[in-house]
């Protein structure tokens, strides 16, 4: 038995290894000198290990402005998502109106679409309000989030509906319910919910690049695909780039990964 | 519950959600509608400098489209995608995840997240670390497989070569998010029944097709499902990796609707493409709904 559990142990973790690699790598080139990359076969570790191309990146090419731009944006992103996320999703689980069940349903049916297919008439009516070319533009689709709604929802329908009666008995207002009572229990999946629309504003490569004309505006993942088609062979470089680009948001996936996880299955499996 | 409170509660309701329902309305439902009818004009970069140069123009769009060699080579590439990611990447998944929920392993979550990593990470970002890892001399790929005795691939400079090197690193993406899926599944299927099979002499190859795969049916056809829709929604890959190159052979339906759209500014056209896109979508679900149901899975 023992050795049969150090084999399967053995087995998770070389294919742990082959896919954490690439990662590994990229910090690893990051921190070596200009050209040394270029070798057969390819160094695993720098000979001399040197922070020149992030010296680069932050001096000359100013990432940090772009930097700057994604925080913004995700930020904003998650706030406003959140805002106006979680009382629709408590609503849909908990308050009784007119013509709720059917507008869920309806909701329900529009996951199916992809947000892509609207992306030209987006841009058109982003234009019309003078969007364009700016972060409210690029920030506007997450406004937009229907699976968040989904998310919420999921997790009030658990809520006992006597709580809320004896609330309302005692006098508060539909309002201070919400964030009384409601807002406490639903700390975990409002922690979960924040994590996806910062992960995923931040990732956010199509639409930013659509609506950011202005190199000024250009948040970190437009930057570094322009960068990239300008510097194909500063391989150093742009590892260094990829760096600042996916170690914010890869550490704070690792510092919160119980909610990651256990939203994507509340999302996926019971959905 | 006396009436007054009913009404207070149902004004409450549709105040916390109609913000919510305004946007999607404003900033998604109106614009996939709009997409539509958008794909019957001729928009371009003159109807976007002057709204009176816009004609509607029928089905000339769809027309020219058909016609269109470089559409139908994005139609074909991304039917590749899916004819040769959808099975790849699904064994993959469910590869990592019967690993990960063996009952041997020890230090199951540390493997789990390490597995998972790549599916958080900027796609941008990995895009361009794995356009080194693939490169045809340097390259860490070449490098490793050259330690089995085989030839450097150019894997992205050659056009029977591009699709497959994206859909590697698609799947090194990906698999993370669908293991978490099957992972899942996989806790549900009892632990007695597998070890049942074993002690009647099945063999792993047996049990994982007459007891594993046949309890999880339903989360397959989930994966395979979302993986299909995945593979529609490839944009960043060719972008990043290849241009869409080399001779095309990695464009994309996105990646060519987004060449007419915002770099050409056929909007119209693009529209259409969209459209085309999401038709293709809604037919691939229903149609492995439709299988699913005839093999009893759901």
């Amino acid at each position: 038995m023992s050795l049969r559990r150090w084999s399967v142990t053995l087995l998770a973790a070389f294919v742990a290894l082959l896919t954490t690699a690439p990662l590994l790598w990229m910090v690893s080139v990051s921190f070596m000198a200009p050209g040394e990359a270029a070798q057969f076969p390819p160094p695993l570790l720098p000979a001399d290990p040197t922070m020149a191309n992030y010296h680069t990146l932050f001096g000359s090419f100013g990432i940090g402005r772009f930097l700057a731009n994604s925080l913004l944006v995700s930020t904003l992103a998650t706030i406003l998502a959140l805002i106006f996320t979680i009382p629709a999703g408590y609503a849909f689980a908990k308050l009784r109106f007119r013509g709720r069940d059917a507008t869920f349903r309806l909701l329900v049916a529009a996951l199916v679409v992809p947000g892509q297919i609207g992306m030209l008439p987006l841009f058109l009516e982003l234009k019309a309000m003078g969007l364009v070319n700016s972060y409210a533009g690029a920030l506007v689709p997450w406004l937009a989030g229907i699976f968040g709604i989904f998310l919420v929802r999921q997790y009030c329908l658990s809520i006992p509906d006597e709580m809320l009666e004896a609330a309302r008995i005692d006098g508060a207002s539909e309002g201070q319910i919400l964030r009384r009572i409601v807002l406490p229990i639903l700390t975990p999946i409002i922690v979960t919910l924040a994590l996806f629309v910062f992960l995923g504003s931040w990732n956010d490569f199509m639409w930013p690049l659509i609506v950011l004309a202005d190199q000024n505006l250009y948040t970190l993942p437009v930057a570094l695909a322009a960068m990239s088609r300008e510097h194909v062979q500063d391989n150093e470089l742009m590892m260094a780039g990829a760096v600042v680009t996916t170690l914010p948001v890869l550490i704070l996936f690792l510092a919160l990964q119980r909610f990651y996880l256990s939203g994507l299955l509340t999302g996926s499996v019971k959905g | 519950m006396s009436a007054a409170r009913r009404v207070s509660e149902a004004r409450a309701g549709w105040a916390m959600s109609s913000p919510a329902l305004a946007a999607i309305t404003l900033f998604f439902v109106f614009p996939a509608i709009a997409s539509l009818f958008l794909s019957f004009t001729d928009f371009d970069i003159y109807a976007l400098a002057n709204l009176d140069n816009l004609r509607f123009v029928g089905f000339q769009n769809y027309a020219r489209l058909i016609e269109n060699p470089l559409f139908w080579k994005a139609m074909t590439n991304t039917l590749l995608f899916v004819a040769l990611g959808v099975p790849f990447i699904v064994a993959l998944s469910l590869f990592a995840a019967m690993l990960v929920n063996s009952r041997w392993l020890a230090w199951r979550p540390a493997w789990r997240v390490a597995l998972f990593a790549p599916y958080v990470t900027t796609l941008v970002a990995t895009a361009v670390v794995w356009r080194y890892l693939l490169h045809t001399r340097y390259g860490l790929v070449n490098y490793l497989l050259s330690l089995v005795g085989i030839a450097p691939i150019d894997w992205l400079g050659s056009p029977n070569a591009s699709l497959p090197a994206i859909l590697i690193f698609v799947g090194w993406k990906t698999f993370g998010y669908n293991m978490i899926i099957f992972l899942a599944a996989l806790q549900t299927v009892p632990r007695e029944l597998d070890e049942a099979a074993r002690i009647d002499g099945a063999g792993w190859w047996t049990r994982l097709r007459h007891v594993t795969l046949p309890a999880i049916a339903p989360t397959v056809l989930l994966v395979s499902v979302l993986t299909v829709a995945g593979m529609f929604q490839l944009f960043a890959e060719p972008y990043v990796m290849t241009q869409g190159g080399p001779a095309q052979s990695t464009v994309t339906v996105l990646y060519f609707m987004y060449e007419e759209g915002f770099k050409w500014w056929n909007l119209g056209s693009g529209a259409a493409v969209a459209f085309l896109l999401f038709l293709c979508i809604l037919a691939l679900t229903l149609v492995q709904l439709q299988l699913a149901k005839r093999s009893g899975a759901i």
